[in-house]
C-alpha cells in the first residue's frame, strides 16, 4: 500500500488509541494547573513577603517562571516534562520561554552570534509577530471607537 | 482560594490547548499563535479581565494572558499617546517577559551545551 499525505494521516488516526486523548488532557490539566499555581505562589511571595504592589508582582512572577523554565530547559528537564505534560507545558509562559531557550541552546554549535543569537526567536518569532500585529490592530480599533 | 482557582483555570486553558493539538495535529507554533491572537482580542473586548478575576495566575500565566497584556498596553497607550501609543503600547507592556526570555535564553546557551555534546 502506498501512502500519500492524506491516507497516511488516516492510518495514523486509526492506530492512535482513542483514550490517549483523554489521558493527554488529564496530564495537560495537572501540569498546566501546577505551573499556574506556582505563578500564583511566587506572586504572593512578592506581594506579602516583599511588599511589592500587586500590579508589579504579576510581571515579576512571570520573569521568575521564565528563569526557572530556562534553567530546566538547559538541564534538559523541560523536554522530559513536556513529553508527559503536553499542552500543559506548552501553553503557560514557561512554554514560551522554552521555545526561546531551546533554539538558543541548540544552535550554539554554530556560534553565539550566527547560531544562538540568529536563531533565538526561531520558534517564538511567530508568536511575537502575530501578537504584536494583533496588539497594533487592537490599539487602532481603540483609537477609532474610543 | 486563589491557589485552587489558579490551578483549575490554568488547567482548563491547557486542556483546551491539548484538545486543539490532538484534534488538528499541527505544529505547536500554530497553537501558540492562535492563543496569543485570541487572548489579545478577548483582552480588547474586556472578556479576559473577567477570566482573570476568576482564575488569577491561572489566567495570566498561559499565553492567552500574554495576549491580554498586549491588548491592555496597546489600548492604554493609544488613549494617552494616540497612534504612536497604539504602535508601541503592546510591545512596551510585554517587554519584561520577552526580554527575560531573551536574557535567560542567552545565558542558558552560554552556560549549558546542547544535548549530545560533551
Amino acid at each position: 500500500m502506498k501512502y500519500d499525505k492524506e491516507n497516511y494521516k488516516q492510518v495514523v488516526d486509526e492506530y492512535t488509541p482513542k483514550n490517549k486523548i483523554l489521558k493527554n488532557c488529564v496530564w495537560a490539566f495537572i501540569f498546566g494547573g501546577i505551573i499556574c499555581l506556582l505563578g500564583e505562589i511566587i506572586k504572593n511571595i512578592f506581594v506579602s513577603g516583599f511588599n511589592i504592589p500587586e500590579n508589579d508582582a504579576g510581571p515579576m512572577s512571570s520573569v521568575v517562571l521564565i528563569a526557572l523554565s530556562a534553567l530546566f530547559t538547559g538541564l534538559g528537564w523541560y523536554d522530559k516534562l513536556g513529553k508527559v505534560g503536553g499542552a500543559g507545558t506548552v501553553v503557560p509562559i514557561t512554554g514560551f520561554a522554552n521555545s526561546v531557550v531551546s533554539p538558543a541552546l541548540e544552535y550554539k554549535r554554530e556560534g553565539l552570534v550566527l547560531g544562538t543569537a540568529a536563531n533565538i526567536f526561531k520558534l517564538a518569532g511567530p508568536v511575537l509577530v502575530y501578537g504584536y500585529l494583533s496588539a497594533f490592530i487592537v490599539g487602532i480599533l481603540s483609537l477609532i471607537f474610543g | 482560594m486563589n491557589y485552587v482557582m489558579s490551578f483549575i483555570v490554568g488547567g482548563i486553558i491547557c486542556v483546551i490547548g491539548q484538545i486543539i493539538i490532538d484534534t488538528f495535529k499541527k505544529n505547536n507554533a500554530y497553537l501558540l499563535v492562535l492563543f496569543v491572537v485570541v487572548g489579545t482580542f478577548l483582552g480588547y473586548f474586556g472578556l479576559y479581565d473577567k477570566i482573570i478575576e476568576i482564575g488569577y495566575s491561572g489566567a495570566t500565566v498561559p499565553l492567552l494572558g500574554f495576549g491580554h497584556t498586549l491588548a491592555e498596553g496597546a489600548v492604554e497607550e493609544a488613549a494617552s499617546k494616540g497612534f504612536i501609543g497604539a504602535l508601541s503600547g503592546g510591545v512596551v507592556k510585554t517587554a519584561p517577559g520577552v526580554a527575560a526570555a531573551l536574557l535567560f535564553g542567552y545565558i542558558t546557551a552560554v552556560i549549558f551545551n546542547p544535548k549530545g555534546d560533551k
